[in-house]
């Protein structure tokens, strides 16, 4: 019995400690963990869609509270003012969740351009959402309060061919991101003032 | 004594040398060796989870009761792999891109696990730290010296830099880079190492 009791324990102890250890270990480095996300993952996406931009977009960035989660939104200064800003959203594709980024012209609630940053699509066929430039393209210039659909659900985005799920996966995700920008635009024009041009 | 704590660790280095001589470890020496940065990153992180797990486990060898041992030397491994996971989230995020599933996957690895149950168990702790550190660095050298061997030619370069000493005219062998490349200079690696420890 004595022998048992030590078992549980020992056992128990290091489980305990070793998740101490990591709990400290996590904390320490989440900020920098995050840092490198934004950096590499999200960053070339960014970059993308905000073509021109003529300041840092991945340093100038602010969260806003929605509801349980905080968004962070990254600013664009164009033309000497910054009224572009890009926040991330998430659709539903083929392989399970994908990630965008849509950068929305605050001035005039316009759609400045959509870019994928994580997706588990197909390589070579559901994966084009990101790659090829033309399914993008179609929503710059758009209203972001407008409900896209793709074609074959009677909307005016047109599908890759062979990714219709992936290609509808995106476009629910700029969607979504309208729900967004809708339910936090007072904050994000308000955040974006304080910013310096 | 500080002689055979020498002996410990230079045993890691060539006539115990993990992958070659005790042929362990071959999941990532396979995986790992079609850039030079993954090979060494992998070598790096595996040394830094065989010191800590080993010099851990010496000391508390009188602690762990023995029905238990693999349990409590898996709860050790894991720990150290998984803050090495988060260390190169923090520092090295492009080299942790690339290597992805394999640095959790050093846990079930079994140098680590290997060295606990074969060594630390049974050995003090400067021996064991002296044992870790040589497997480590032997680990690290072989994963380096063939990842130099199928980048240098299966790609043309040398830590992703293009390199000229090859000539302009150079084609790389792109078989080297694959996974059945992986396997055929593993095995030629392995020959080498075994003719030249033939007495």
């Amino acid at each position: 019995m004595r022998e048992m009791l030590k078992l549980f324990v020992v056992v128990t102890l290091f489980g305990a400690i070793s998740g101490g250890i990591l709990a400290g270990v996590r904390a320490g480095t989440q900020e920098r963990i995050e840092y490198q996300q934004i950096k590499f993952v999200k960053g070339p996406a960014i970059l993308q869609i905000m073509k021109g931009c003529s300041n840092d977009p991945l340093t100038t960035r602010f969260k806003i509270k929605d509801g349980k989660d905080e968004r962070s939104f990254f600013v664009g200064v164009f033309e000497g003012k910054p009224n572009v800003v890009a926040f991330e959203s998430t659709g539903k594709g083929y392989g399970g969740n994908l990630d965008i980024m849509v950068a929305v012209n605050v001035d005039k609630d316009e759609i400045v351009g959509v870019g994928v940053t994580t997706h588990r699509e197909t390589p070579g066929v559901g994966a084009r959402v990101q790659s090829d430039p033309k399914f993008a393209i179609q929503f710059r210039g758009q209203s972001i309060k407008e409900p896209f659909k793709v074609k074959t659900e009677g909307g005016k985005i047109d599908a890759i061919s062979g990714a219709t799920v992936s290609s509808r996966g995106v476009t629910g995700a700029v969607v979504s991101s309208g729900e967004i920008y809708n339910r936090l635009k007072s904050n994000i024009v308000e955040k974006m003032k304080s910013v310096k041009s | 004594m500080a002689k055979s704590t020498f002996r410990e660790f230079t045993k890691g280095l060539w006539s115990e040398v993990p992958p070659y001589r005790l042929v362990l470890g071959l999941c990532p020496t396979l995986a790992m060796t079609k850039q030079v940065d993954m090979g060494f990153g992998m070598g790096l992180a595996v040394t830094f989870v065989l010191v800590g797990s080993n010099v851990l486990i010496s000391l508390l060898r009188r602690v762990i009761p023995k029905n238990v041992r693999i349990a409590c030397f898996i709860v050790v491994v894991a720990t150290f792999v998984i803050v090495v996971e988060l260390l190169m989230q923090a520092y090295t995020y492009e080299l942790f891109l690339k290597m992805g599933i394999f640095i959790p996957l050093i846990v079930v690895n079994c140098i680590p696990l290997g060295r606990a149950e074969a060594f630390c168990y049974k050995n003090g702790v400067l021996r064991s730290f002296a044992d870790g550190l040589g497997m480590g660095l032997g680990y690290t050298i072989s994963l380096t010296v063939l990842a130099i061997i199928r980048e240098v030619f299966g790609n043309g370069t040398f830590f992703n830099q293009p390199i000229s000493f090859l000539g302009p005219t150079f084609q790389p062998y792109a078989f080297m880079v694959t996974a059945p490349g992986a396997f055929v200079f593993l095995g030629l690696m392995l020959c080498i190492m075994n003719m030249l420890g033939k007495k």
